[in-house]
């Protein structure tokens, strides 16, 4: 246990060396563009996974909590020049308060029915947005990007390597939860809600923590957006693609584990990212959906579950 | 019964629960005693379960109604409940269906069982492990709950339970569809846990097992109590012959 930690943490400390090295040497930008993406898809994913994978409620407002860290984002800029760790800070707050709204929908709803109130809590949230002139409404709002931080080149850099920041802090929370008594509990409820409850499991708290952890995640993940894109529109920053492509990530790589959402990020990420320079970016979407489906019939457990039953030791794996 | 001056473990008094216009419990009041075993009999659809689950919180009473320890529990929320020493298991077996048995029982130890006897992980595994030994289940510690027989599910039910150290166990037709002498077997294990001085409700409906556990039999019958006393003068009653083979 002691040992995976350590090795646990001297991988995290080594990938963000590996990706601060890259901001270094590396001169041209478009390593960074794609890779903010595919970084961006790791948070989102391993955050969707600690409410959609470990307590089973599926989430599929992960646009709204996206949006909400863009256009907190853009609402500081515009009111305060807040700096971009303000922005990311303030995000995941909105985040946690929006999370928590979203909990106490479990309070009364479960399975498909919480899914769907979560689809129309982003329509909520996009038609309000998009009413808001102050923000640019719909026509979208254009901004600014400050100068970089001295030690980066570019401003495009340092949101790539804030990312990398914010990836190993989602996978580093998503893991503790995961081992801890509130990924137990949580794997409990999912199982069966009342024997849970019966159990001893305080059911409806750990339910409003994973929803608060996971909706400030996405939210702060949302937040550098805003400058990544130098642009914010209610209509792409709500983009329903967001939730279908972080679901797919999520069961593709396999919710039974912390690292299941990190691979199918990286997997479908990737792809995604070689598709649009080879082919276009309107393949991905046939894509997703092709990936999806074979992975629902043939491999039910994901990637993980795929590994898994290669190496023949189901059942194993915790940690 | 002589133990009449000792405060009850728990005390049921006057407590009515409705579901839109059915009534499924009507002014039923009961005080048991610490160390008492309690059979729960009546026909289908009589109440049994839904007194269940208003002593176990699933559902919702009336303040007072349900006094647990001279604690009025009726706001306490089920797991708040198990925490105090209300344990039980389920009509039809609910195993969290992901985990092994030792994780099964693990999470009542890490959820429920909180106590100086259980501070570190070490000795909750211990616990789990003898729990599991004296249910006979020591052998499937490592397998996966979806892969355990309609009996042995019936057994870590009540294993799960048990690790949550109750003080007040509530079986719910724990040998429903078991052979007779699965039946035995369980009932053994409810009775060597009774001699553990932890009380037990439970319901059943096959009366032999009925007869030979309990120290006192209550009959409902269309949410109703309509008998409760010695297991022979119950079955004896005129009421509860009707309430079974109809009039």
């Amino acid at each position: 246990m002691k040992r995976n930690s350590a090795a646990f943490w001297i991988a995290m400390a080594l990938f963000l060396a590996a990706m601060f090295l890259m901001t270094q040497v590396v001169s041209n930008e478009y390593p960074f563009f794609a890779g903010y993406v595919i970084l961006q898809f790791i948070v989102l994913a391993v955050s969707w996974s600690i409410l959609g994978g470990y307590a089973g409620y599926v989430n599929f407002g992960t646009n709204a909590f996206f949006g909400v860290g863009i256009y907190t984002a853009v609402f500081l800029t515009k009111a305060t020049g807040a700096s971009l760790a303000v922005q990311i800070a303030v995000a995941a707050s909105v985040g946690a308060l929006l999370g928590l709204g979203v909990g106490l929908l479990t309070l009364r709803m479960q399975g498909i029915f919480f899914s769907i109130a979560t689809i129309a809590l982003s329509i909520v949230i996009e038609t309000s947005v998009t009413n808001w002139r102050y923000v640019g409404g719909a026509a979208g709002i254009q901004l600014q990007r400050p100068p970089a931080l001295d030690m980066f080149h570019s401003y495009l850099q340092m949101l790539f390597f804030v990312q990398a920041m914010l990836a190993v802090l989602a996978i580093a929370t998503s893991r503790y939860i995961q081992r801890s008594w509130i990924g137990h509990g949580l794997q409990a409820l999912r199982d069966d809600e009342l024997a849970a409850e019966c159990t001893g499991v305080p059911t409806l708290r750990l339910k409003l923590l994973a929803c608060v952890v996971s909706g400030a995640l996405m939210c702060a993940a949302g937040a550098p957006g805003a400058m990544y894109l130098q642009y914010a529109d209610p209509s792409s920053a709500f983009n329903l693609n967001y939730s279908v492509t972080v679901l797919a990530m999520a069961l593709i790589g396999g919710t039974a584990h912390w690292i299941g959402p990190v691979v199918g990020a990286i997997v479908l990420g990737v792809t995604q990212q070689l598709l649009a320079v080879t082919i276009s970016s309107e393949v991905n979407v046939l894509v997703l959906g092709v990936m999806l489906v074979l992975f629902v019939v043939a491999a039910p457990e994901g990637i993980l579950g795929l590994v898994r039953r290669v190496s023949g030791n189901r059942g194993e794996g915790r940690g | 019964m002589a133990a009449d001056a000792q405060a009850p473990l728990l005390r049921i008094s006057g407590l009515t629960k409705r579901f839109g216009g059915f009534t499924a419990l009507d002014n039923v009041s009961v005080d048991i005693r610490p160390g008492e075993r309690l059979g729960l009999i009546g026909p289908n659809g009589s109440g049994k379960t839904t007194l269940i689950n208003c002593i176990s919180g699933a559902f919702r009473t009336e303040a007072k109604t349900i006094v647990f320890r001279d604690e009025d529990i009726t706001r306490l929320t089920p797991h708040l409940r198990t925490r105090r020493g209300i344990a039980r298991s389920f009509q039809i077996p609910r195993p969290f269906r992901s985990m092994t048995v030792a994780e099964n029982l693990m999470v009542a130890l890490d959820f429920a069982a909180a106590n100086e006897a259980h501070a570190t992980a070490a000795q909750r595994r211990d616990t789990m492990m003898s729990i599991l030994t004296r249910m006979g289940l020591a052998s499937k510690a490592d397998v996966s709950a979806i892969r355990l027989s309609q009996v042995e599910l019936r057994k870590m039910e009540l294993a799960r339970a048990m690790a949550t150290h109750p003080k007040l166990l509530i079986s719910d037709e724990a040998m429903a569809g078991l052979s007779s002498s699965e039946v035995d077997e369980v009932l053994d294990l409810l009775m060597s846990l009774a001699d553990q001085n932890i009380t037990i409700i439970m319901i059943e409906h096959i009366m032999q097992a009925v007869m030979r556990f309990s120290d006192r039999v209550m009959c409902l019958d269309a949410g109703k109590v309509i008998a409760i006393g010695a297991p022979n003068e119950v079955m004896a009653n005129q009421r509860v012959q009707e309430a079974y083979l109809g009039t």
